[in-house]
């Protein structure tokens, strides 16, 4: 009995050891390599610092984003500087309302916009080039025509007639932006299918009788990821700016909430006045875009299925 | 039409009596002229034309004004000065005006100009087929069959203007209307070289092909980069003038113009940006140039709807805006606060202080608070709308800090909201909107030009306030000798009584001038002519 | 080859009027009209306009009139400079966009592509971490924050360069314009590069050059370089088109009076034909260099059919 009771425990340890082993080999292994790239996690610690104090912030000050310190608007350029004293930790803005509020505050949309355009991106722009470059030919073709009209088209237009159809909402400017920034995504992972699929290991698999989608998932996908994730960590300060940019032109987050994107090119205005208004901002922005890409380059060295 | 002038008829006759004197660079004695005479303008936006008769917008009213000449012009205090016409004599009536032309007056290409290119110019105007935006600029001195023409109903031909011989031209009214000589300083109104525009057609405008009258003559055009001007030689009063040649570039952008201002590439600019003016005040406090100008910045009302149509709603809102810390703090660059729709500095009139703006701002305040519970708003119902403005970084301070002052005083919930220029307009126009901003420019220096906007009749009148007594008050000044009176009753009926719109500010052009730029005149109608400056050695 | 190129001239057609087609429609549909303004023009004037510009004719009607003079190779008069055509306009504009355009490319791809690869064969150091922290300025930088720094600095404080202006593109006013203009590609470049490179790097035929013991920059310049640049012509396609139709913030900081401002400002102003026709100047320009990079892939990896 004891033998076998030996037996039985020992090969249970077994058992666990060869999953673990399994474990290990695949996301654990990233996880590994990861951990071990200093940049990539510094660069996400502060990123989590920054999340978090866009969360919080907010709350740390006796300001709130849309209170207008009138004693400051008078002589925004001495009354108007940083100072612990009025509270204004990073100084006001030209009509006195407290930066740092405001800066946290325009962090939760920049980091809102850039991330979940980026995630929008990613997901269509990752399927939609997989697929026309694997299925080559006429669907190629068709599906590659269909990106240069949207490519070419007037993107204003598509602003102005969202913003009058359904009125202002923040929602639009995911819309908005997640329509176009897509596109080069998907051309990218096209291109990189296109050498892909004449790789053996897809000639093997096509040949087994899987099928296309399954192909496309589970062979061509993990071997682009690489390429997907620091295309990636480019988007992200790209729809930062853009959002800027469709502020501007009035479809963006309405005043009196704001976005990083907003407070810099107001601050680009009166950088030889107040350089507080431009500089903090843009430092929380230069911040982030450091991070992401150091994070995006330690993403795709972890996520690396060559790279063992 | 409803922008019908009543100029002082007494100014003019004083003209048409004595000898004027005419328009030019006035060097003072001592000044020791520069050995380059070459003047370089930020010019706002790319003018729509340089076509006189089709030009709409102030850019390209300056720079037409450059290159063409009409029978007079205005000069910095609003006088009639000779321009091709050297006098004119009326009918017993008024309605026939004959203007004599002087007969050294050249087209750059060295023909003269005559009365048949003032006749040829008139019926450009408003020729449907030249389709001008400014057409109805001829209707309001009711030219004969002005308004026909342009319905298409008569020939231009039949317009009322004849060129009796090469030297008198004659324009027939359909009645009196004495402001007429003053209008012929508009671009509209100029002559236009029949044969050039008949060769070459729409290209007319182009460099190489255009001639003009003025003192100066197109060179070249390079759309979004420049525009230069060269003296013309041909010009009747040449020899009077000393900058030899004048840059214009289209810059829309405030800080551009100023940052090229500042690297010494631009002499004069077209607008400075609010933000750094308590700099250069500091700086260059003599660079900095700032003129009241004719028109008004306020808030409309939407009186069709609820409960925008009770005066006492639009008054509460109107009383709790502090007009002193928007002009001061947001906008501070020595705007006027503006409690009455027409600014003072208006020829002419001087609006009476209504009773709200001798209150003080508390009082105001108070005064609001009670409005505003009477119409049946307070903590537990407040009033909640949407603020409409066009994208623009000044419209949405403004509209921040009064949001913020209307939360305050009153606790209003105010959502701001935004539109882009066109979509903007469109909303305006529907009547689709609670409160939005406005803006109205003067088009003559006559207090009707803004009181008019708010007759029930007027297509600008977007708020849609109706006041029959207001109509009446207005449409009897016209035929007023003095229609102060009118003015007044009109103010109180419409701001004080009524409040259909809150005024908030008097606007005003603010420039950057080098100071080796001499014998520019400022003034409210932005009227400024290169050929009066001149370039000190420096 | 010749084939794959016919093809593709074929294809052109139908893509461009589907694009001239939606476009159009789609532009009409936005609120306000070319001559909307803030004094509204009295209707009888409002109608002359129109009807000179057609406007008083049902969207149909406006399309195939349109559509016609296209055809002809003409883009239209324009809604906002009254006295240009569209030809005339871009024919003034487009060369200014393409001459910054142009170097500002060169100047990407060369620094691009180097720091990425420099990077990319010491990665994970310090070396890597300064090359690329370095590259990536320019995208952090935004450039309406990099166009009036750069003015700030250069021509009001130091007074090397003009503020502004373009003077038929003589070199002092080329420099900001391109340094504006390339910053942003060449972080873009120098990313996709360093990426590709390290993926290339790791895959069995350069360990196999390795072993053979090959010189490092034999490796790199042989072997590695090729499949490196795939990823990176994918994104220069679509990128050169971007890069030589300008920017609006060029165009309106440096006053170059480039094509850039017309893309903003013809929406903006309902310029319908400056609107339609930098549209059909990118859908070409996009047809174009979608089938040169698919050219340029078949030429690297004579693996790629199509």
């Amino acid at each position: 009995m004891m033998l076998t009771k030996d037996k039985i425990e020992a090969v249970e340890d077994f058992a666990q050891q060869v999953t673990e082993i399994e474990g290990r080999s695949l996301w654990q292994d990233a996880r590994r390599r990861f951990l071990s790239n200093h940049a990539a996690v510094i660069s996400l610690i502060i990123l989590g610092i920054i999340a978090l104090l866009a969360l919080v912030g907010p709350f740390l000050s006796v300001w709130s984003y849309e209170d207008i310190d009138w004693e400051a608007l008078s002589d925004i350029e001495n009354l108007g500087r940083p100072s612990f004293e009025s509270g204004h930790y990073f100084g006001t803005d030209v009509l006195g309302r407290d930066i740092f509020v405001r800066t946290m505050q325009g962090g939760q949309i920049s980091l809102l916009v850039g991330i979940l355009g980026s995630f929008v991106a990613i997901v269509i722009g990752t399927l939609y080039g997989a697929t026309s470059g694997y299925l080559g030919g006429r669907v190629d073709s068709i599906m590659m025509r269909a990106l240069e009209i949207l490519n070419s088209f007037p993107f204003m237009f598509f602003v102005i007639i969202l913003m009058t159809i359904f009125g202002r909402h923040i929602f639009l400017i995911f819309v908005a932006i997640g329509a176009i920034s897509w596109l080069d995504m998907a051309r990218i992972v096209r291109g990189q299918t296109l050498s892909l699929k004449n790789k053996e290991y897809i000639e093997a698999a096509h040949a087994c009788g899987v099928s296309s989608f399954k192909i496309i998932t589970r062979h061509i996908i993990p071997n682009l990821l690489g390429i997907v994730v620091v295309y990636a960590t480019l988007l992200v300060p790209g729809m930062i700016l853009l959002e800027s940019f469709i502020s501007f032109l009035g479809l963006g987050v309405q005043e009196p909430m704001t976005s990083w994107g907003a407070l810099i090119s107001e601050g680009a205005g009166t950088m030889e006045l107040a350089i507080w208004q431009l500089a903090w901002p843009l430092t929380f922005l230069i911040l982030t875009l450091f991070c992401f890409n150091f994070l995006g380059d330690g993403l795709r060295d972890a996520l690396d299925p060559k790279d063992r | 039409m409803n922008l019908k002038k009543t100029l002082l008829a007494s100014a003019l006759m004083s003209l048409a009596l004595g000898a004027v004197q005419t328009q030019a660079a006035d060097v003072p004695a001592g000044v020791k002229l520069a050995d380059v005479q070459e003047l370089v303008r930020g010019g706002g936006a790319e003018p729509a034309t340089l076509d006189p008769q089709k030009v709409e917008g102030t850019p390209g009213s300056h720079r037409t004004r450059e290159l063409f000449e009409g029978l007079y012009n205005l000069d910095g205090d609003g006088n009639l000065t000779p321009g091709v016409a050297t006098s004119y004599t009326t009918n017993s009536d008024n309605t026939v005006y004959t203007f004599n032309l002087r007969k050294d007056a050249k087209w750059s290409n060295g023909e003269s100009v005559t009365a048949h290119d003032f006749v040829f110019g008139f019926q450009r105007a408003v020729d449907p087929v030249t389709a001008s935006a400014y057409a109805w600029y001829v209707e309001i001195p009711s030219i004969v069959n002005a308004s026909k023409i342009i319905n298409g109903k008569a020939d231009v031909k039949s317009l009322g203007v004849k060129a009796v011989d090469d030297y008198t031209f004659e324009v027939t009214l359909e009645r009196p209307v004495p402001y007429f000589v003053k209008m012929t300083s508009h671009q509209t109104l100029f002559p236009a070289p029949r044969k050039v525009i008949e060769k070459y057609g729409s290209e007319w405008v182009k460099p190489g092909n255009m001639v003009s009258n003025g003192a100066y003559k197109l060179d070249s055009w390079i759309v979004n980069e420049k525009m230069e001007m060269v003296r013309n030689d041909q010009y009747w009063n040449n020899e009077k003038t000393v900058i030899d040649k004048v840059t214009f570039l289209p810059l829309e952008n405030d800080s551009a113009d100023l940052k090229r201002y500042e690297a010494g590439e631009i002499d004069i600019t077209w607008n400075l940006p609010s933000d750094h003016f308590k700099r250069l005040k500091k700086e260059s406090p003599d660079e900095v140039i700032i003129t009241p100008q004719l028109g008004t910045y306020y808030y409309q009302f939407n009186t069709k709807v609820e409960p925008y149509n009770n005066p006492d709603v639009r008054k509460a809102l109107s009383f709790a805006i502090n007009r002193d810390v928007i002009t001061k703090y947001v906008t501070g660059v020595g705007e006027q606060p503006a409690y009455t729709f027409t600014p003072s500095i208006v020829n002419g009139f001087n609006p009476e202080t209504p009773a709200y703006a001798k209150m003080t701002q508390k009082e105001r305040e108070a005064e609001a608070k009670k409005l505003l519970q009477s119409a049946g708003y307070d903590k537990n119902n407040p009033l909640t709308f949407n603020l409409l403005y066009n994208t623009n970084d000044g419209h949405k301070r403004i509209a921040i800090a009064i949001a913020s002052m209307w939360k305050k005083t009153l606790g209003v919930e105010v959502t701001l909201e935004n539109q882009e220029w066109k979509t903007y307009l469109e909303t305006r126009k529907a009547g689709d909107f609670q409160v939005a901003r406005a803006g109205w420019i003067g088009d003559y220096n006559e207090a009707s030009t803004m009181l008019d906007l708010l007759t029930s009749t007027h297509g600008n009148n977007d708020g849609k306030y109706s006041n029959a007594e207001y109509d009446r008050l207005l449409n009897e000044a016209k035929t007023m000798k003095n229609p102060s009176i009118n003015y007044n009753k009109a103010e109180e009926i419409a701001i004080n009584q009524d409040m259909a719109v809150a005024p908030i500010y008097t606007y005003v052009t603010k420039r950057m001038k080098k100071p080796y730029v001499g014998g520019y005149q400022p003034n409210p109608e932005d009227n400024i002519y290169t050929r009066d400056m001149y370039i000190i050695a420096h | 080859m010749l084939t794959f190129i016919f093809k593709r001239i074929f294809e052109a057609i139908p893509t461009l009027l589907i694009l001239i087609t939606v476009s159009f429609f789609l532009m009409h549909s936005a609120p306000g009209s070319p001559f909307s303004s803030e004094r509204s023009l009295p209707p009888e004037v409002l109608a002359n306009i129109n009807a000179k510009y057609h406007l008083d004719e049902p969207v149909i009607n406006q399309f195939f009139y349109y559509l016609g003079g296209v055809l002809q190779g003409d883009l239209g008069p324009s809604f906002r400079y009254k006295d240009f055509t569209i030809n005339e306009l871009v024919a003034q504009s487009l060369p200014v966009s393409a001459e910054i355009g142009i170097w500002s490319f060169i100047i990407a791809v060369v620094i691009g592509v180097s720091c990425g690869i420099y990077a990319a064969l010491r990665q994970n150091s310090l070396v890597d971490y300064f090359v690329m922290a370095f590259a990536n300025i320019g995208i952090v930088l935004p450039n309406f924050v990099l166009a009036p720094l750069c003015i700030l600095f250069f021509s009001i404080y130091l007074k090397w360069l003009p503020a502004g202006g373009w003077n038929d593109g003589a070199w002092p006013y080329l420099v900001m314009p391109v340094i504006a203009m390339s910053t942003s590609y060449i972080a873009q470049i120098a990313r996709i590069t360093r990426g590709s490179m390290i993926e290339t790097m790791h895959s069995n035929f350069i360990r196999t050059a390795r072993a053979k013991g090959l010189p490092s920059y034999r490796i790199i310049l042989q072997h590695a370089l090729r499949p490196t640049m795939l990823p990176v012509i994918s994104y220069l396609g679509p990128a050169f088109v971007g890069i030589i139709t300008g920017s609006v913030i060029v165009d309106v900081y440096f006053g170059t009076g480039g094509i850039g401002q017309h893309f903003i400002n013809g929406a903006l102003n309902r310029d319908y034909s400056m609107v339609m026709g930098v549209t059909i100047l990118v859908g070409s320009l996009t047809i174009l260099f979608n089938a040169v990079v698919d050219i340029l892939y078949a030429v690297i990896d004579p693996k790629i059919r199509y």
